[in-house]
């Protein structure tokens, strides 16, 4: 005995007569809760996996304690906030973060842009170096962390013997703390770019055709098209980028644990790394918690920047 | 005149086409020839670019450096569990999200957005408490079930729910089919393009996911692939970048070649997250 259901809407207004008669009937109240069910197994993993983990953390940043220990725990307040602050090692890791985050966030994405304005074109060639452009975004960073740690050996390497056929000194890559950062940002660009580019492609063939026309019969030079319309009407897809390039490069591990290990003298140590390092290895829970709430604190500003700013652009449309 | 210039400028611009196309795909081509060189070719300087005899022995030794049997099972249960899982509970929320108006829906889809904003990575210790609690470390379980539900593939699912024409649904409703099966009969095959996309790029993320399982793992038995490569590099007495790169090869050729097959659907696949 199946009953035909309403639509929701109006079962809504239905409910609001039974209601009154107290005891709604047992089908209705199902109707009603139906939706809750079928929300609830994703808000259950939302809560277990990730809402839970970021109250839990910002207590645990509040303790000393340690992975091996877990009911030895001792309240220290800020203690564990201060301490890092105290800590040049730390001090030093977040610099390295926001380095190596402007300089992959700014050049991947002015690289990608001006890839993208080249290879927006029709015709086949254009289709099979975006191919090739976006190939190493779906390779594991294991794989590319280990191929590009083999082209920058610094004595058989395949970069270095390219540098010496056309002339120039070897460089020595991962190995010295003046260059391990650059090589670092080197590979995450090489990674990172060809996903830009097609979500710029993307934006670009968005833009009604009809504006580019207004503009050709205008007489507008290149340039002034470029920055007049191209890049305005961009702004929403430059930001997204812009975000999400942020928040990933702030997570950077997988080449650092296999290339550099922080190295040399810490010069390559970034946030989560930091974390993964104190946690996992030291197991000093403090300070990797403490951490954590401070890596948590920037992508959560982020995303909240983010949501506000697509917000504004909804309603402006 | 005019048609030599724009003969000369095709031919640079067809020169620098082909110099992007190199930068990033003769680094694979690298790995490829550096996976079939013997050891003392490797260090050769400067290096040949042809190996001089092919050595297929690399991707003998690479494969029994560790139970590769046992990652290659671990890594599709993985990738595998994580994708029926994030189907069965992505399907309900987005039909939910899509269909019906109820209390607390925008509370309940905000938050479903916030997840999709922050980063494993930056929650990664507390999880590994949290698993520690249950006794699940070091199981297969601590590799899937955090990723259960995607916030990705419930906005997507959402999306594509919201544009089956409600005609469909009503005939549906006269035939008095319930709520459960209009949603894994009518709405499920509708939403199938949006399903392969996100299949895809689920599995590929996952699969190759490393820092998850690292953190996660601590035994052979339960590791996955992107491990078990890692681990080549440990081996004792200098690195043997031919069996390194062999061993990379067995990770990276079946995405590339799948790639190069599919490659719109799964460019499509990454950059719909975009949208």
């Amino acid at each position: 005995m199946r009953k035909a259901v309403a639509a929701p809407e109006l079962a809504g207004t239905s409910n609001q007569v039974t209601q009154k008669l107290e005891g709604v009937p047992a089908v209705d109240r199902m109707e009603r809760l139906r939706p809750y069910l079928y929300v609830a197994p994703a808000m259950l993993f939302f809560t277990l996996f990730f809402f839970f983990p970021i109250a839990y953390v910002i207590y645990l940043s509040f303790f000393d304690w340690s992975l091996l220990n877990l009911e030895e725990m001792e309240w220290v307040g800020l203690g564990n906030f201060t301490a890092l602050m105290m800590e040049e090692d730390f001090l030093q890791v977040l610099g390295n973060t926001l380095v190596y985050t402007a300089v992959t966030v700014g050049l991947g994405i002015f690289l990608s842009f001006m890839l993208a304005l080249w290879l927006n074109r029709k015709a086949k060639v254009y289709g099979i170096v975006q191919a090739a452009v976006f190939s190493p975004h779906i390779v594991s960073l294991v794989s590319i962390a280990m191929l590009w740690m083999w082209l920058m050996d610094p004595q058989y390497g395949l970069l270095n013997a390219i540098l010496e056929m056309v002339g120039l000194p070897g460089y020595t890559w991962l190995s010295d703390t003046k260059s391990a950062m650059i090589s670092l940002i080197l590979v995450s660009i090489w990674k990172g770019v060809g996903y830009n580019t097609l979500v710029f492609i993307a934006g670009m063939q968005s833009i009604p055709k009809d504006i580019y026309e207004a503009a050709e019969l205008d007489h507008s030079p290149w340039w002034r098209t470029l920055t007049r319309i191209t890049v305005p009407m961009l702004s929403p897809t430059i930001f997204f980028l812009l975000v999400i390039n942020t928040v990933s490069s702030f997570q950077v591990f997988d080449t650092i644990y296999i290339m550099t290990q922080g190295g040399p003298v810490n010069s390559t140590n970034m946030l989560v790394f930091y974390i993964y390092e104190q946690g996992m290895d030291f197991y000093n829970g403090g300070a990797a918690s403490a951490a954590s709430v401070i890596l948590l604190a920037m992508v959560g500003l982020l995303t909240w920047l983010h949501f506000r700013l697509m917000e504004k652009r909804v309603h402006y449309r | 005149m005019m048609q030599v210039g724009r003969t000369a400028w095709k031919t640079v611009e067809w020169v620098l086409l082909a110099a992007v196309g190199l930068v990033f795909l003769f680094p694979f081509l690298w790995m490829f020839l550096t996976a079939f060189k013997t050891m003392p070719e490797v260090y050769q300087f400067p290096p040949t670019w042809w190996p001089e005899s092919w050595q297929f022995e690399n991707f003998r030794i690479a494969w029994s450096s560790g139970p590769f049997v046992t990652y290659v099972m671990n890594s599709i249960l993985v990738a595998g569990g994580i994708l029926i899982l994030q189907f069965l509970i992505a399907v309900p929320a987005a039909y939910a999200f899509a269909r019906y108006r109820f209390p607390g829906r925008n509370l309940l889809f905000g938050l479903s957005l916030i997840a999709l904003m922050i980063p494993s990575q930056v929650i990664f210790l507390p999880v590994y408490v949290e698993m520690s609690h249950w006794g699940l470390v070091n199981t297969l379980w601590s590799l899937i079930l955090p990723f259960g539900a995607s916030a990705f593939g419930i906005f997507l699912l959402r999306q594509s729910f919201m544009q089956v024409p409600d005609e469909v649904i009503e005939a549906a409703r006269l035939d008095s089919a319930s709520e459960w099966k209009i949603m894994w009969t009518i709405m499920v095959p509708m939403a199938k393009p949006v399903l392969v996309t996100f299949g895809l790029f689920s599995f590929i993320y996952h699969w190759n996911d490393y820092f998850w399982p690292l953190i996660m793992t601590n035994s052979d038995s339960v590791r996955t692939l992107p491990i078990g490569i890692s681990m080549l590099k440990a081996a004792e007495g200098g690195k043997q970048w031919n069996v390194i790169m062999a061993g990379n090869l067995i990770l990276v050729l079946p995405i590339l070649v799948v790639f190069f097959i599919a490659q719109r659907h799964i460019i499509s696949a990454f950059v719909y997250q975009s949208k």
